[in-house]
């Protein structure tokens, strides 16, 4: 979900990077030096998952998986998606430069408020309960994502607004595959790895 | 994204890395200040004269960095589905004089051209972007932005990103190999996502270990946290003569929009 330039107004796209410069300094302040190889792979992990196509009907979606990098990072997560978003748009023409915070605000605060919420509830109970949580907390980032990248689109202009909607709507489909990727990624997590996420975030 | 990428085509290997052309020998610093100039003052601008002439700059950034055409701007018109589609919906949400009818909803003329005017802003800055700091080697990106006073964590951890992303996905790419071995076909049902998602903590989990034995790795090496740069970078004229044109270029973007 990459805003391009140009397409939201002005108070939008300051206020977006301003929020985003905020979450980065939260980010990168949580992060000492032995946490950083972490942080750094975790980062490219993610930006290798948003590479890989889930078939649904006909279609297919990519993975964003940010509810997933706010369970391990934390506040981390800030500079670590800014980053996946940052070589996207250098590299591959992917999004834009001047909304590059707009859209690293959208896509990690869900992310790291995913992470505060759900991450101790997955850490305790069974690997299933642990699973069922992970699955919300996934379903959860994607949603306040959409809801955010609607919400910086209507803010923009009411001409957005039937566009914002129907992007909303459209993305419940997406929604549930990633709860359902989420939840299994987390239930394997917690059985391969358990102390993964007992100690909370990694980073 | 995916589809930006071929199959085979390596993800930040062939990106960047420019060997020839008028912009690789131009200094990184200059690029990266120069391209967030012009991205600002496009963005900033409203009116399509200047919005067309922002566009030829970067073609002509482009024609000088010898660049691929086509793949290049195959790259750039590349957005995601639903930004076309909010294009495309555009001429239809926005009151105005009447275009067209489709349907029974009525298009107008102002919503078509705030629709041009998005498409051209965001080809011209993504353009500029691809082929001022696109071209450099992504190692070099990190120096460049080190160098520009960025917080030093954030520059180690754009280092990382860009040295384990091709590591990582040969092994995601192992992974699915694997399981196309074993007969995996992915399709529209529970076992597909079960199985992706098991792929996903997969890789996450041998991305920590992995992470862990680099840190050991490191720390054996007496790591502090200090960026080592080998590259040092000096502004020669060429760089103040191409910072000079850039700039006149956008100066002149920001009269004919005012004009």
């Amino acid at each position: 979900m990459h805003i391009v330039d140009g397409a939201l107004s002005n108070p939008v796209v300051i206020g977006g990077a301003v929020a985003a410069a905020g979450g980065i300094a939260m980010g990168l302040r949580s992060l000492d030096l032995d946490r950083i190889p972490t942080a750094g792979v975790l980062s490219a992990s993610f930006f290798v998952a948003s590479l890989i196509h889930v078939p649904i009907g006909p279609s297919s979606v990519h993975l964003i998986l940010n509810g997933m990098a706010g369970l391990l990072l934390g506040w981390a997560a800030f500079p670590a998606l800014f980053v996946g978003l940052l070589l996207q748009a250098v590299f591959f023409g992917f999004g834009g430069l001047t909304v590059l915070g707009i859209n690293t605000l959208n896509i990690a605060l869900p992310a790291v408020l995913a992470g505060l919420v759900f991450s101790r509830l997955i850490a305790h109970g069974s690997p299933l309960q642990g699973a069922i949580w992970g699955g919300v907390g996934g379903a959860f980032a994607i949603a306040a994502t959409t809801g955010m990248v609607a919400f910086s689109l209507a803010l923009s202009g009411d001409a957005f607004l039937p566009a914002a909607k129907l992007v909303f709507f459209a993305h419940i489909p997406v929604m549930a595959i990633e709860a359902i990727l989420t939840g299994f990624a987390v239930l394997l997590a917690r059985k391969v790895k358990p102390e993964l996420f007992v100690k909370g975030a990694v980073a | 994204m995916a589809h930006v990428l071929g199959q085979h085509e390596n993800t930040l290997v062939k990106a960047g890395a420019q060997r020839h052309g008028a912009i690789n020998p131009l200094d990184p610093r200059m690029r990266i200040v120069m391209a967030v100039v012009f991205a600002v003052v496009t963005v900033a601008a409203s009116s399509l004269t200047a919005l067309c002439a922002a566009l030829a700059v970067s073609l002509s950034l482009l024609a000088a960095s010898r660049l691929p055409w086509r793949k290049t701007l195959k790259r750039m018109a590349m957005m995601d589905g639903f930004i076309l589609f909010m294009l495309v919906l555009l001429p239809f949400s926005m009151p105005g004089d009447p275009m067209f009818t489709l349907w029974g909803f009525p298009a107008s003329w102002q919503g078509f051209w705030k629709a041009v005017e998005i498409a051209l802003t965001a080809n011209a800055v993504i353009l500029s972007l691809m082929v001022l700091v696109g071209t450099m080697e992504p190692v070099t990106l990190g120096h460049a932005l080190h160098r520009l006073r960025c917080p030093e964590k954030l520059v180690h951890l754009l280092m990382f990103t860009i040295r384990y992303i091709e590591v990582l996905r040969e092994e995601y790419l192992r992974l699915r190999a694997a399981m196309k071995v074993r007969g995996f076909r992915p399709a529209t049902n529970w076992h597909t996502y079960r199985s992706f998602g098991y792929l996903v903590g997969m890789m996450l989990v041998r991305a920590i270990e992995r992470s862990e034995r680099i840190l050991d790795a490191m720390k054996c090496r007496g790591f502090s946290g200090r960026m080592l740069l080998l590259q040092d970078f000096a502004l020669t004229r060429k760089d103040f003569v191409f910072a000079a044109g850039l700039g006149a270029l956008c100066a002149g973007l920001i009269i004919l929009d005012l004009a």
